[in-house]
């Protein structure tokens, strides 16, 4: 049976500034994005030191992830809320510089703490732990924001009762570009976005 | 009612051979991949792993295009789909999809320090490059989770038919032995020093390997080889480089997957199984089936032969278990000499004669991720 399913809440972070739900939550002046998600992380005072071993993807899934999930995560009972993340450059931003450290043959020193970031599902490993999310996820390479596949997806995982809420989006991060849209959805009925979809919102 | 799901053809390309007959035939023999190399220009000190003869991919390109554009793994997973795509007489229209698997794609570009190379390591060039050979008329679809991509695939595949968006998928899996991974590999201290022994006592981590696999998965029960009846991959919410302990995610990847095909677990015939031979990897698997009171089930990985392939060796490890099945016959866990973990396990010693009317597919890999999907012979 296909029943509706319905946008809950999103977010989007670029331009040193996060947007929650239309809303700007969060922004400071031009800077680089490790100074910008310091600043972020400080904001809205997460304690979670793990952060800050993350490569710059991991960071910028992790702080949209926060936000979203932070409110409607449960401490008493599993919490069925898939990840389904995409973006256009995987992990190339780590890849790059991992790349670096093999290509000079005088100064070798492929790190494990680095490697390990060129996957770009490792994002999806993070918010797992971060919210002790035993449930599916899986990371897409598309061009460009496919919201197509991105709703088609997200709505099969909860029709076939695979997952009770899906966070889903972009996370596109390369050499301090960056772009995140993650948007919750599920099938607890809201009327708040009822006129917008993954794509009006992602372009808002 | 829900469709039922099918896969109908199947090829891989390996250091084994170009097609399933002739990689069935090799592993009846015996014989592996995996050798000692001791090429410089990708690791400084020799190593084992399970590499295909770049003149053999060039020979046997050349017999289907003189286009010279294409990568070495563009030409891999070419070859791997070529046959298939022009055996099925599927239309390649707005019902047909095209996924494709792989961790590190073309990553080899990157040593190249040029625009148009750097392009080229971007997994969607890579997906399109492909799919244009062919022709498809729908956007590729590209997986990167790690080492479970390539069996994760498989179970994208099917809920994307199950929801009626296409009728046939084409999935195609590969990666490449590179600098990149054998690096990386070796700084983790995750590489064997001999060809790695899954499941062993003195097992010390892993052989990489390369190879690309290729499957039509279609709601066509003609000319079906296997049906794909449940699947599930379920995060360990664990550590990002290594398994859960108590191997959660992948327990709860099989629970569910068994739940969805409706079987109980003493139905399993056979398992086709992860084991990479990394003393963490094979332990939280062992666990992780003890759990499950899977500790009879004979069960194999088929790294011994393959090495670890990455985004290719869910699919590619499919594949072989599918002639497995339809052989009727369980094929050894290379490499295999005594028990090596901690919980009993039904270690394939040699081949076998068997009936297999269900078996299962996993995967693990970092990031926390699991896969497990089972399948169901056509009788």
């Amino acid at each position: 049976m296909t029943q509706n399913t319905y946008i809950q809440s999103y977010i989007t972070i670029q331009n040193n500034e996060i947007v929650l739900n239309g809303t700007s939550v969060f922004k400071i002046e031009p800077t680089d994005f490790a100074d910008f998600s310091k600043q972020a992380y400080r904001n809205f005072d997460i304690q979670y030191p793990k952060f800050f071993k993350m490569d710059a993807l991991s960071k910028l899934a992790f702080l949209g992830s926060e936000l979203l999930l932070s409110p409607i995560i449960s401490a008493e009972k599993e919490n069925n809320i898939a990840l389904v993340l995409a973006n256009k450059s995987s992990s190339l931003d780590t890849d790059v510089k991992y790349q670096e450290s093999i290509s000079d043959k005088e100064n070798y020193f492929p790190s494990p703490a680095v490697f390990v970031y060129t996957l770009p599902n490792i994002c999806l490993g993070e918010i797992s732990i971060r919210h002790q999310l035993k449930s599916e996820n899986s990371f897409f390479i598309f061009e460009a924001f496919n919201p197509e596949f991105m709703s088609n997806y997200s709505n099969i995982l909860l029709n076939s009762n695979k997952a009770e809420t899906v966070l889903c989006g972009w996370v596109e991060f390369f050499n301090d570009n960056y772009k995140a849209f993650l948007c919750t959805i599920s099938k607890e009925e809201n009327e708040k976005y009822k006129n917008e979809t993954i794509n009006t919102l992602y372009n808002k | 009612m829900i469709r039922e799901i099918y896969i109908t053809e199947t090829n891989c390309i390996t250091p084994l051979g170009f097609d399933i007959e002739s990689n069935v035939e090799a592993i009846l023999r015996g014989e592996s991949g995996i050798q000692l190399h001791g090429d410089v220009s990708l690791m400084p000190n020799s190593f084992y792993a399970s590499i295909i003869s770049t003149e053999k991919i060039n020979n046997a390109f050349e017999k289907i295009s003189t286009d010279k554009k294409y990568s070495r793994l563009e030409k891999m997973m070419i070859l791997a789909l070529e046959p298939i795509i022009k055996n099925s007489g599927v239309e390649l229209n707005s019902k047909t999809a095209f996924i494709l698997s792989t961790t590190k794609g073309n990553i080899t570009a990157l040593k190249e320090d040029s625009e148009a190379s750097f392009n080229n390591a971007h997994l969607d060039v890579l997906a399109k490059n492909v799919a244009d050979f062919f022709g498809f008329k729908t956007q590729p679809i590209v997986v990167s989770n790690a080492c479970v991509s390539g069996i994760l695939v498989v179970s994208i595949a099917k809920r994307m038919i199950q929801s009626e968006l296409y009728d046939n998928i084409f999935v195609v899996a590969g990666d490449e032995v590179s600098e990149f991974v054998l690096s990386g590999f070796n700084a983790f201290q995750a590489m064997s020093d001999l060809p790695c022994k899954p499941y062993s006592k003195n097992r010390t981590g892993v052989s990489l390997g390369e190879a690309t696999a290729a499957v039509l998965i279609s709601a066509e029960a003609k000319d079906a080889k296997i049906k794909v009846i449940g699947d599930s991959s379920i995060n360990d919410a664990n550590h990002i480089s290594g398994p859960s302990r108590t191997g959660e995610g992948l327990f709860r990847s099989i629970q569910n997957a068994l739940k969805e095909a409706q079987i109980d677990a003493d139905k399993l015939d056979y398992i086709s199984a992860h084991g990479t031979a990394t003393p963490f990897n094979d332990e939280m698997e062992a666990i992780a089936l003890s759990r499950l009171n899977l500790q009879n089930a004979p069960i194999n990985s088929l790294k011994g032969f393959y090495g670890h392939t990455l985004g290719a060796s869910g699919l590619l490890e499919t594949v072989i278990a599918i002639e497995s099945a339809n052989k009727n016959m369980l094929f050894e866990s290379k490499g295999f000499d005594e028990i090596g973990v901690s919980e009993t396990i039904n270690i394939i010693e040699k081949n076998e004669d068997a009936t297999i009317n269900y078996f299962l597919k996993t995967a693990s890999g970092f990031g926390g991720c699991n896969t497990a999907v089972v399948f169901e012979k056509i009788n």
